[in-house]
């Protein structure tokens, strides 16, 4: 890809009902935004939920889908936020395929990362590493250099600093 | 289930009596019994009308709530006929038009099983709808009926549908009938604006010269005529109307430009590209009457009135957006109006309206704006008009003059042939005593034409004026003026008789083959106390001008053929196309 298409944070707070996932993801695959990550989870009471999309997608259209997605019945608020704005974490699972001649460099890594060791077996050993996403790359990234068998991650979840809300 | 409780369905049908619902078009099936046996069990004022197709039910529905402000209910089975509305409410989703669905479905052990007439209309219909519900269970019925309504008729109006499973209908509602809404998202504003945006508004309005105001459907939903006029007046400033605006304005006023966009007048779009402020009411400002968005009124100061924050920037970036109800903005604004002196701008417009008067041929066989126009005299411009898609439907917008709003009933955003005709009947249904006349073509009236049978049982007076050009007209148009007149699929024929054809349904049939007739014919159709259809056998080839082609700004109106000399085309002899030039 020659050109670099902005990615966004958006957060949705949305009455928990049947379908409301349906009509959010569908106003992104309308306009042909491609959904990097989606992590719906219980708001805060639970007759709400909290979603949070990123998504990558040129600013015009990312407009328009904040105002359609604001629009939805169901719900109550859609914002984006930059980066600058939230702390922003995530929950990676990784599993490496590692016999013990290599278990104490893959250790190392995860100990520089403050990844936890979950799972281990003779040819294998689960890690759970959290944090921004960038970081959680950077981890793949190093143990890459061993085989990765499975990874799976949280993807992104947002919260505004301060009194901001999110 | 004791005697005397009420099961699902019975709780469906007296939730909808009780809501305001007037009307239901429908037809039943296998998972929709249980709804049809409230209907016979429990129905005191709700009207009932079996229709011959789903697809009309929904039209029907659509047509009665642009006659009256009031939603109508579909009552439909599940699978086919569910899927059957899908082009109704689509019709009525892109124009803006409130209306309940409520379809039959499988039994809830079924879902997703692919039982028989199983269709998942829930997410096939997700975004044609304002909003739509799956009912798990007959509890939910009298909430769910209460927040459909408040959700189709409030904000920006638009279909809701209900999917609601055949157990469902017949397990019992212990619930009481008054329920409490639970709608924490919605939110439909009709003043989300502030002060100091009335204030800009009113600022922009007094530094400009050439103003020009465009009013739309939501001008007409929020019955916003009274103030719009006042607006204008006030201000000096003309008004062009979209398809759906038609009348909000009155098309007699000095200061009408009529309608705009790919087929508006010459004088309405010249307007609109001189102009140094747009102020649209009510208008989302498509792209049938932007020509090219990037360039519609690329130097004006453009300010967008609308009641969905989702409609600013769509196409055109406004300079200022005021989200609101039409009628409380311009009540709001008032009070802050300077009379405008636009004189000299008022007299240009004149100049555009006498350089590019909006005529028509007369010679050379049957021309469909003539008709229109015979029609306009003989009803007095106050007949309630439905068109289908096409020339015929232009024809009519451009030549039929109204002065009120809730009289020109078109399937604008859609462009749904078929429209007219079940349009008419709901239209009729709506208002009894009034002309209802159903402007359609060959090509459209065929596609839901089966609907005579409910105009014929009712005895709805509805007028049928079939503009019968053999072909479908519009796409003719294109292929002629764009695609080098290769003429592909647009001749139909094996056109039946259509004056047999209604005779066969004990609608009147007429046939109108001369101009000399015109008054005649029409008048015996229209004083006809039943249905009457009038097969009006036009000139085979001809094109609705003006046009902006497809693709090139407002700048490029065309006022006639541009590879055809002025009157080679029969008929066009003494009309419009003077000039194959640009207007300007």
């Amino acid at each position: 890809m020659s050109k670099e298409i902005p990615a966004h944070n958006l957060s949705i707070y949305v009455a928990n009902r049947p379908g409301a996932l349906a009509r959010i993801a569908q106003t992104f695959s309308r306009r042909g935004f491609n959904i990097e990550s989606l992590v719906v989870s219980a708001g805060a009471t639970g007759d709400f939920s909290r979603m949070t999309i990123t998504a990558k997608g040129d600013e015009a259209g990312l407009e328009q889908i904040i105002m359609q997605c604001s629009k939805l019945v169901d719900v109550l608020a859609c914002r984006e936020h930059t980066d600058e704005e939230v702390v922003a974490r995530e929950l990676a699972l990784v599993k490496v395929a590692v016999d013990s001649a290599h278990r104490g460099e893959v250790l190392q890594i995860a100990d520089h990362f403050r990844a936890k060791t979950v799972d281990l077996s003779e040819k294998s050993i689960v890690l759970e590493a959290t944090g921004s996403s960038e970081k959680l790359d950077a981890m793949v990234d190093l143990l890459s250099k061993y085989k990765i068998i499975e990874l799976v991650r949280t993807g992104k979840v947002i919260m505004a600093r301060g009194e901001r809300e999110t | 289930m004791s005697e005397n409780q009420m099961n699902g369905a019975e709780a469906l049908i007296q939730s909808l009596e009780k809501i305001g619902i007037e009307i239901a078009f429908g037809i039943p099936g296998g998972s929709a019994i249980p709804i049809y046996d409230a209907l016979y069990k429990v129905r005191r004022k709700m009207k009932f009308v079996l229709v011959r197709h789903e697809q009309n039910a929904a039209h029907e529905a659509d047509g009665y709530a642009r006659a009256t402000g009031k939603p109508a209910a579909v009552l439909v089975t599940s699978g086919p006929g569910a899927a059957n509305t899908v082009t109704g409410i689509m019709t009525a989703y892109m124009d803006s038009v409130p209306m309940i669905v409520v379809t039959g479905q499988s039994v809830r052990g079924m879902l997703g099983k692919d039982a028989f007439q199983e269709a998942d209309i829930f997410n096939l219909t997700m975004p044609i709808v304002k909003h739509s519900y799956l009912l798990k269970n007959a509890n939910e019925i009298p909430r769910v009926i209460k927040e459909a309504y408040h959700i189709a008729t409030t904000g920006r109006p638009g279909p809701v549908l209900i999917d609601v499973p055949k157990d469902v209908g017949t397990e019992a509602c212990t619930a009481e009938l008054e329920a409490e809404m639970n709608l924490p998202g919605y939110k439909p504003n009709p003043k989300g604006y502030g002060p100091e945006t009335i204030r800009q508004i009113a600022d922009a309005l007094a530094k400009s010269q050439r103003p020009v105001i465009i009013a739309g459907h939501g001008a007409v939903l929020s019955r916003a005529e009274k103030e719009l006029r006042q607006f204008a007046e006030t201000l000096q400033a003309p008004v062009a109307t979209t398809l759906l605006g038609k009348g909000v304005f009155p098309d007699s006023h000095k200061l009408s430009l009529q309608g705009l966009g790919m087929h508006g007048t010459a004088y309405a779009n010249r307007a609109v590209v001189e102009c140094d402020l747009m102020i649209s009411v009510g208008a989302r400002l498509d792209d049938r009457i932007l020509g090219v968005p990037s360039q519609f009124c690329k130097n004006a100061v453009k300010i967008h009135i609308d009641i969905d924050a989702a409609e600013f920037g769509k196409l055109v970036k406004p300079d200022i957006r005021c989200r609101g109800d039409a009628k409380t903005v311009l009540q709001d604004l008032l009070p802050l109006l300077k009379k405008g002196d636009t004189a000299e701008w008022i007299k240009r417009i004149e100049g555009f309206k006498k350089k590019w008067p909006m005529t028509y041929a007369k010679k050379g066989g049957l021309h469909p704006p003539q008709v229109i126009d015979a029609l306009n005299k003989l009803t007095g411009g106050k007949a309630v008009m439905t068109t289908d898609v096409g020339q015929h439907q232009m024809w009519a917008w451009q030549f039929f003059r109204c002065d009120k709003p809730w009289q020109f009933i078109s399937s604008g955003g859609a462009g749904t042939m078929g429209f007219g005709l079940p349009a008419a009947i709901g239209a009729q249904f709506g208002r009894p005593g009034e002309t209802v006349v159903a402007i359609v073509g060959d090509g459209g009236f065929q596609m839901t034409m089966s609907d005579l049978a409910t105009a014929v049982i009712h005895k709805l007076p509805v007028k049928i004026i079939l503009m019968n050009n053999h072909y479908l007209g519009m796409v003719r148009q294109w292929q002629d003026m764009f695609y080098d007149e290769r003429y592909s699929g647009v001749d139909l024929e094996g056109n039946p008789d259509f004056v047999e054809l209604a005779k066969a349904y004990g609608v009147l049939g007429l046939n109108l083959k001369r101009a000399a007739d015109i008054p005649k014919v029409l008048k015996k159709a229209l004083e006809h106390p039943g249905p009457a259809l009038v097969n009006v056998e036009v000139v085979h080839h001809e094109e609705v001008f003006p046009m902006v082609p497809p693709g090139k700004p407002l700048e490029d109106t065309v006022l006639c053929h541009p590879r055809r000399k002025p009157g080679r085309p029969a008929g066009r002899k003494n009309g419009p196309a003077q000039t194959g030039k640009k207007n300007a």
